[in-house]
């Protein structure tokens, strides 16, 4: 599936679930499904600036292939980080770095979200790419 | 009696989320506004719309009593002359005014003198002093807070006595609703002849205030946490130190005399006043002032002293919850944390359920930091809020923590 491909079905996932508490619950679920952030990365070199909880992001180029691990100290940010491994991890940096960055009105989450935390999910998707943008200028 | 002021606060009658009735209490952060200040504003401009000590027609004198008038009741809300109340943009204004007018007043002089200040301080009573000792060589000095959440009053006692020049405290913690003995603080002050002053940013909305009892040379305070418009504040300057200090800014209306080779300035307050004032601003807070007398205050006090000990009552229920500063009745505000859960989550899934809190680090990093936390999850009650409020609070405050788990 593409980057939006995958987008779109979560969003579908989400609106399929049309009461906040149904929505939230499976926001935190994802969350605690992520798996364990390693603790040598738990460090400020791996924080994401301008979330109002702390977010790590951990990246991993694997053969060309970009892997993200990632952890949040609240449970509703660790699952829209959830969310956006979902869509991000396991992708080329080409890929990412040609995607559309929208993500978070691509999921209609932003109605559902304090705009603070809308604000934490575009500094999280703007590491994503940043860390794609650097892997994709490195030289084979 | 029991006051149900709620009816008089249009914004408290609508919902979000779609149907969630709003339950407001993040009231320290800016409480809502009564009709009678939405209508003071409206009428200002419907009948009266001029610029005040310009012109000499008749809207201009009309604007010009308007604002001058509420000047006096601000005065008379704080026990103080209407000289001695300057209009500034915000209470954040007031302080950087006293701190840019102190450094323009005392300059070099300030050089290895301490500026006092408290570990439970706003930052915008925090960082226009560390500026001010930037600048001069003054040392910024910190009194330490207890455990309980209250100051140490010997360390402030040691702090004041050496060296001090000025100290600046608020009257009641926006994190922790501890209230400070300013009196005290200041009596120090004169004694050793400090400079004092007081941030009553969150304490003038629930308390009566008389500047001649708490014996401080200023104090500060915005509107819009008092039910008055925003970009309105207050400073209050004892009248023998605002004819000592220097002007903050410069430009029309703070002078007496221009020429290219020499102006004198305006006698306080219009010395501290550069430009055309917040003359809607001004008008709102004076009709705010004006409602809050028109209400009994004692009443109000105790109605949100009890909508608060309910609040905690329920909080204290829950295990997994600690109060901090302390579990006793925190005057209107509430500061909590919650073992295991992210006060973000909460106050996330709270808002989804119409209930209106605040959480973070409130402008008080410092205090944070001393604390041991990240932030809190606060919750501060105002006049509107009833104890049908406080049982909205806390069923949403349960169902938030059983979907945490
Ligand atoms: C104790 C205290 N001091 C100062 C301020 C600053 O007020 P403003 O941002 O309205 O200027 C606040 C507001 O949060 C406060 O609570």
């Amino acid at each position: 599936m593409t980057i939006i491909e995958t987008i779109e079905q979560l969003a579908a996932k989400l609106a399929g679930l049309p009461d906040w508490e149904d929505r939230y619950t499976e926001i935190i679920a994802m969350g605690k499904g992520l798996p364990l952030y390693p603790e040598e990365f738990r460090s400020d070199q791996f924080k994401v600036k301008g979330c109002q909880s702390q977010v790590w992001l951990h990246p991993r180029n694997e053969a060309g292939v970009l892997h993200f691990d990632a952890d949040s100290d609240a449970l509703i940010v660790k699952g829209l980080v959830a969310l956006l491994m979902n869509v991000y991890s396991g992708r080329t940096p080409a890929e990412i770095v040609a995607s559309n960055d929208d993500i978070a009105k691509e999921l209609s989450l932003e109605q559902h979200l304090s705009p603070n935390r809308a604000n934490g999910l575009a500094s999280m998707i703007k590491q994503i790419r940043l860390y794609a943008l650097a892997y994709s200028l490195l030289k084979p | 009696m029991i006051y149900d002021l709620r009816s008089q606060f249009p914004i408290l009658q609508r919902h979000v989320h779609g149907d969630k009735p709003l339950v407001y209490l993040d009231n320290a952060a800016t409480t809502q506004k009564p009709k009678a200040v939405l209508d003071a504003i409206a009428d200002f401009y419907v009948t009266s719309n001029a610029n005040a000590h310009r012109g000499g027609h008749a809207l201009g004198a009309e604007a010009t009593a308007l604002y001058e008038s509420a000047r006096g009741t601000i005065g008379r809300f704080l026990n103080a002359a209407p000289e001695s109340v300057v209009f500034t943009h915000g209470a954040t204004e007031a302080l950087n005014l006293l701190a840019t007018s102190i450094e323009r007043t005392y300059g070099a002089s300030l050089r290895g003198k301490s500026i006092v200040i408290s570990e439970m301080e706003h930052h915008a009573n925090i960082v226009p002093w560390q500026v001010l000792c930037e600048r001069t060589g003054a040392l910024l000095k910190v009194i330490r807070i207890c455990d309980d959440g209250s100051l140490d009053m010997q360390h402030a006692q040691e702090l004041i006595a050496h060296n001090c020049a000025v100290v600046s405290i608020a009257h009641m913690s926006n994190v922790l609703g501890t209230i400070n003995d300013v009196e005290t603080i200041c009596t120090w002050a004169r004694e050793h002849g400090a400079h004092s002053i007081v941030d009553g940013c969150q304490f003038v909305v629930h308390n009566q205030v008389s500047v001649d009892n708490i014996g401080c040379d200023a104090y500060v305070f915005g509107g819009h946490k008092v039910y008055g418009p925003f970009g309105i504040g207050v400073l209050y300057g004892r009248p023998e130190w605002l004819t000592v200090l220097e002007p903050y800014q410069a430009g029309g209306a703070m002078i007496d005399n221009v020429t290219f080779e020499k102006t004198t300035y305006a006698e306080p307050p219009l010395r501290f006043e550069a430009g055309t004032p917040n003359i809607e601003g001004a008008i709102g807070l004076g009709a705010a002032i004006n409602w809050l007398s028109s209400i009994d205050r004692k009443t109000v006090a105790d109605q949100e002293t009890s909508v608060t000990e309910a609040m905690i009552d329920g909080l204290l229920q829950h295990d997994r919850v600690r109060v901090i500063g302390g579990d006793y009745a925190r005057n209107g505000i509430i500061s909590i944390v919650v073992d295991g859960i992210h006060a973000n989550d909460l106050g996330t899934l709270m808002d989804e359920q119409g209930v209106a809190v605040r959480t973070g680090h409130h402008c008080a990093m410092p205090l944070m930091r001393r604390l041991g936390l990240q932030g809190t999850l606060r919750a501060s009650v105002a006049a509107y809020n009833s104890i049908d409020d406080a049982h909205r609070f806390l069923d949403a405050f349960s169902r938030s923590c059983r979907m945490l788990g």
